[in-house]
């Protein structure tokens, strides 16, 4: 391109940016360093310490909250993985009667806001006497993780080679053959950064599971929630740095995935 | 239903009755299971939700009264009235400042930063909506707390402290510090596809940069503006975490309503029905407002 525009120059767009990025990761730094902080109460640094590490892992509570949510998010995610896919690949490759109103319907988890599903989830489960568990959660989250990986599957198709599935079909392959052979392989990077995004939000989601939780189903979010009501807690500063790098983790893995699957549209 | 008579698009060879089969099979296998679960738990539910905001004053373990409009008539009253008008001031105040904020972020990384880091760029900005919300609010209580980093600052310099937490200016701080990676998301999706050509012509016959950028940017995501606008509306209007932790008890909204009505100390589930629906209406609205004005890609994003 012809375009050596005068980036040299510091324009104030560029230190506007600056500052939003300071905005954005300041307050994440800010939970990391008190999370070393010696001092329970004060905001002032009284020294060094890693006792706030230590008592996240004598917290049996934190710890049986942390292995539900765990448990909640790879069962709906995995079940959801198989299921939005479905529904992506047949909303892309058929079409019949009421077809946007089922499209339409595969929206509504993204787009009803959180305490509505939960309140409606709630009351479902009330009258028709399910009683409340560990297994109410999974049900639930499975509505919008579906959603969230069907989403990104469908992104994915509409970009892909419509004949590749054809020529295998021309080819003599029988449609499933065609479908785990040929489809299956080029939609994997979408569905697993579909995933991720469904795990995540699977993680960070109170509402729901706070209603849809039963005796002793207890999440991380909603243990979390509980504590930070009251004020400053040091160890839950501790437990958000742990949290953060693991959601970064996952988030990059996301965008590589995202990346390497752009890189294959190009060439 | 609407999936059990799915006629394919268009299959090569469709040989015989073999063929005949799996033309109805292949897309009820492919299709029903999700379309029955969300029927089931999210569908039935919001009309049974619908059924319970027509019943006044409907409690668990109650014997039910008959229809009425008085849930409704409820949200009307003296009290519940500034509930609804704080959820739409803090959604709007939301969405103002995200976008003052998030546009010229959003021109920097996709017109003026070098071509080759603009994704990395993007996704650095956006990073901190992978991890959750409830800590990134969290994080906000210890900075405007009274004790909190910010007045520590303010006190180094010689400024009288604030005391922000637990009053509307900390919702708005903390609502748009939540959703302003989503404006700068879809704005950058927008101006990436702005022809740079036309910035350049305009320049060529003689416009200032003030000129080129209310007459040539603004109107050329104008949809990208508007989609990234009423998500962030749509997601601050439905927020509960943020008013909850950051607002304190004069900030009561929507959400934190709803939640009341159900977990709370008033169990008024036909009230608290009234309100969801009400909340799914002013969504709705807003989405319908979204397919009209915006643009797919902004939609699609969500």
């Amino acid at each position: 391109m012809n375009q050596t525009a005068p980036q040299s120059k510091i324009s104030w767009q560029l230190l506007f940016t600056l500052l939003m990025f300071a905005f954005m990761y300041v307050p994440i730094l800010i939970l990391a360093v008190y999370s070393f902080n010696e001092s329970r109460f004060s905001a002032s640094w009284t020294g060094f310490s890693l006792k706030w590490y230590a008592s996240l892992l004598q917290d049996s509570r934190l710890l049986s909250s942390l292995r539900d949510t765990l448990f909640v998010g790879c069962f709906a995610v995995s079940i959801s993985a198989g299921l939005g896919t479905m529904m992506a690949v047949g909303l892309f490759k058929y079409r019949f009667p009421g077809k946007s109103l089922y499209r339409g319907m595969s929206y509504l988890p993204l787009i009803i806001p959180d305490i509505a599903i939960a309140v409606a989830t709630l009351v479902f489960l009330v009258s028709i006497g399910l009683s409340r568990s560990i297994w109410t959660i999974i049900a639930a989250h499975i509505v919008f993780c579906l959603a969230y990986i069907a989403v990104v599957v469908s992104t994915r198709l509409s970009s892909l080679n419509p004949h590749l599935e054809e020529a295998a079909l021309d080819l003599g392959a029988t449609p499933t053959q065609a479908f785990i052979k040929v489809l299956l392989p080029e939609l994997m990077p979408a569905i697993l950064s579909g995933c991720l995004l469904a795990f995540v939000l699977s993680m960070d989601d109170l509402l729901i599971s706070s209603f849809t939780a039963g005796e002793g189903a207890n999440t991380l979010p909603m243990e979390i929630f509980s504590r930070v009501r009251t004020g400053v807690k040091p160890d839950i500063n501790a437990l958000s740095v742990v949290l953060i790098l693991f959601s970064g983790v996952l988030a990059f893995t996301a965008e590589y995935l995202r990346y390497q699957s752009d890189r294959k549209k190009l060439s | 239903m609407a999936t059990s008579t799915p006629p394919p698009v268009s299959r090569p060879q469709s040989s015989g009755l073999r063929y005949n089969v799996s033309k109805f099979a292949e897309p009820l296998v492919l299709l029903a299971p999700s379309g029955l679960w969300l029927l089931l738990l999210l569908v039935a539910p919001t009309v049974l939700i619908l059924e319970l905001s027509l019943i006044p004053g409907f409690r668990l373990g109650q014997l039910a009264g008959g229809y009425g409009l008085g849930n409704y008539l409820q949200i009307f009253q003296a009290i519940y009235l500034p509930v609804i008008g704080r959820s739409l001031f803090f959604a709007f105040g939301a969405m103002c400042s995200s976008l003052i904020l998030g546009f010229p972020v959003a021109y920097w990384i996709a017109v003026m930063a070098p071509a080759r880091w603009r994704n990395l760029l993007l996704v650095a900005f956006v990073l901190p909506l992978w991890t959750s919300s409830l800590l990134r609010a969290y994080a906000w209580i210890a900075i405007l707390r009274p004790s909190g980093v910010l007045n520590l600052l303010l006190g180094a310099i010689g400024l009288p402290g604030q005391d922000l937490l637990n009053r509307p200016p900390a919702v708005l701080i903390g609502m748009t510090y939540s959703f302003l990676p989503y404006m700068v998301l879809i704005l950058y999706a927008s101006l990436e596809k702005l022809d740079k050509r036309l910035l350049e012509a305009s320049a060529d016959l003689g416009a200032t940069p003030q000129q080129t950028f209310w007459k040539v940017t603004v109107p050329q995501t104008m949809p990208g503006i508007a989609a990234a606008c009423l998500l962030v509306f749509i997601s601050s209007l439905g927020d509960f975490v943020v008013p909850e932790l950051l607002g304190g008890a004069a900030s009561m909204t929507v959400s934190r309503l709803i939640y009341n009505q159900f977990l709370g100390a008033t169990l008024n589930w036909g009230f608290g029905s009234s309100l969801s629906m009400i909340l799914i209406l002013g969504v709705s609205v807003a989405i319908a407002l979204l397919i009209k004005y915006g643009d797919r890609d902004g939609a699609t994003l969500t």
